[in-house]
């Protein structure tokens, strides 16, 4: 597959000089021909069909864009599809199995952390990756975390709410394991 | 929004990278951790011919502490590294303090401190904390290293004073001579936004006896601006008593060159700067009782 801003190019495709990338994106292995100037975004979006990650302000504040790379979340707009190539990016198709949302999915519709739910991809990937490094983190931790993950709906409170509930539930259900 | 073309390097080797530099004479551009050139390469601001990813190149993303306490910072340690980092709270306090303020927390898993010094942004935080604490930068060219101090580093907004061919591989930070003491506050809108005034202060205390004081401000210039002999000359050899840190704070706030803006007024800002020195020194001198 081939991925390019072809719309602007007076010949699409003509002369592009591309690179070949392998990815793993939600632990699936997937090789893409980009051209350098691909934002990791689009690739998600456009090339890769991932629409569940989104796009907002395009200048790397509002968070919406958020993925993982290797574990650590990154604003996929400000991150070169190129330099993907080799590692482990997890969008937000990635949360749920086909039978079950994840926690933090049950913790945004449990608790209404959302209205017009352009945030909540970013902001349920910004999550996923505070409760692996902090599974029980305080109120004001959870604040500090989104803190780069903006909202123009909730006012954040359920947001917040959503977080602390799916943290518990994700002890608990470690807890059930062990 | 998207950047323009450019050719893309992804070097596995310092030495691979200078070459690619070198060849391509001034027409080339370093990417660290992008969040300042990725933003840039898409609003058209930068349009290099050749971008030359230094992600890859090992060796890059330690920071340690030397025999004597002197800092590393290698170019691709991210400003998360320094904001969770176990080793440098009590040898630099002021870095330490800083790194939880810079940007926002998932620009600060890519964005990279030396990449920061390099960007040269009046409102950078990074680069008022080397300027107060005396760091340099280590750059390495066709000819080899060489460390240039960031007063000479910096030369004005969004210029640093690297060649072409070079890479800045590294910053270090020197260590107290006694007792590391510092702090870093800013005043910002929101988080992720720049600061509408931030105060650096370094100092290296001998008992209760300021050695050597270092001061920076960011935001309230149009560089980052050096005060440096403005807190040593009211500090150096003497305690931190009221009347001191009154003196120091007047001596800082003297040095601002604010502008008003949407952020404030002139007149505020350097209000911020004089409240925020004194504030800092005050901490420590309270935290010195303590500890007595
Ligand atoms: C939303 C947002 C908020 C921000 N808020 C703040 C803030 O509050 N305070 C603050 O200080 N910064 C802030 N920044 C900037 C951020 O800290 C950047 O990470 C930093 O300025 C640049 O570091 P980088 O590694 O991302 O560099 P890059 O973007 O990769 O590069 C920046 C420039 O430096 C050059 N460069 C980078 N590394 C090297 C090197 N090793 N050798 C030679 N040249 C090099 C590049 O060629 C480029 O010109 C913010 C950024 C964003 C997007
Ligand atoms: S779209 Fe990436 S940060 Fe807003
Ligand atoms: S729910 Fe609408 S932006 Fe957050």
């Amino acid at each position: 597959m081939t991925s390019l801003y072809n719309e602007v190019a007076a010949d699409p495709g003509a002369d592009v000089p591309t690179r070949r990338v392998s990815i793993s994106v939600n632990g699936e292995k997937r090789t893409v021909d980009v051209e350098p100037r691909l934002l990791l975004a689009h690739l998600l979006r456009q090339g890769l069909g991932l629409t569940g990650t989104h796009t907002g302000c395009d200048t790397t504040n509002c968070g919406a864009c958020t993925v993982l790379f290797d574990g650590r979340p990154i604003k996929s707009c400000t991150m070169l599809a190129v330099q993907a190539d080799g590692h482990e990016v997890e969008t937000v198709e990635g949360l749920a199995s086909a039978s079950e949302l994840h926690p933090i999915q049950e913790g945004f519709k449990e608790c209404h952390g959302l209205q017009c739910g352009y945030c909540t991809p970013g902001m349920m990937m910004a999550t996923k990756a505070l409760l692996e490094k902090n599974p029980d983190p305080t109120e004001d931790e959870v604040r500090w975390a989104l803190s780069g993950n903006l909202c123009r709906c909730t006012g954040y409170q359920n947001i917040v709410k959503s977080v602390l509930w799916a943290a518990e539930k994700m002890r608990g259900d470690e807890g059930e394991e062990a | 929004m998207y950047p323009s073309r450019f050719a893309y390097e992804a070097p596995t080797s310092l030495a691979e990278a200078i070459a690619i530099l070198d060849r391509n004479g001034g027409e080339a551009k370093i990417l660290a951790g992008g969040q300042s050139l990725v933003p840039m390469l898409k609003l058209r601001f930068a349009a290099p011919g050749t971008l030359v990813d230094i992600n890859n190149i090992p060796g890059l993303s330690d920071h340690w502490l030397d025999k004597d306490g002197t800092l590393h910072i290698g170019a691709l340690v991210r400003h998360e590294d320094l904001e969770f980092s176990t080793i440098i709270a009590d040898s630099h306090p002021t870095i330490a303090a800083a790194a939880e303020l810079v940007a926002d927390p998932i620009v600060r898993t890519r964005g990279t401190f030396v990449g920061s010094v390099c960007h040269a942004d009046p409102q950078g935080d990074w680069a008022a904390t080397m300027v107060a604490s005396g760091g340099q930068i280590i750059a390495q060219g066709p000819n080899g290293r060489r460390a240039i101090d960031v007063r000479e580093f910096v030369l004005g907004p969004f210029t640093n004073a690297l060649a072409y061919n070079e890479i800045a591989v590294e910053a270090v930070i020197p260590a107290a001579t006694g007792t590391a003491k510092g702090g870093y506050l800013k005043l910002e809108r929101r988080v992720g936004d720049f600061a509408t005034a931030s105060v650096a202060v370094n100092l290296d205390m001998h008992g209760d006896t300021v050695h050597r004081a270092g001061c920076a401000l960011a935001g309230v210039g149009g560089r980052t601006i050096d005060a440096n002999d403005a807190i040593n000359g009211a500090l150096k050899g003497k305690a931190l008593t009221p009347e001191n840190v009154e003196a120091a704070a007047d001596a800082v706030a003297a040095m601002a060159e604010p502008r008003s803006d949407h952020r404030g007024s002139a007149d505020y800002k350097r209000h911020i700067v004089k409240t925020f020195v004194s504030r800092i020194l005050t901490n420590i001198a309270n935290s010195e009782q303590k500890a007595a």
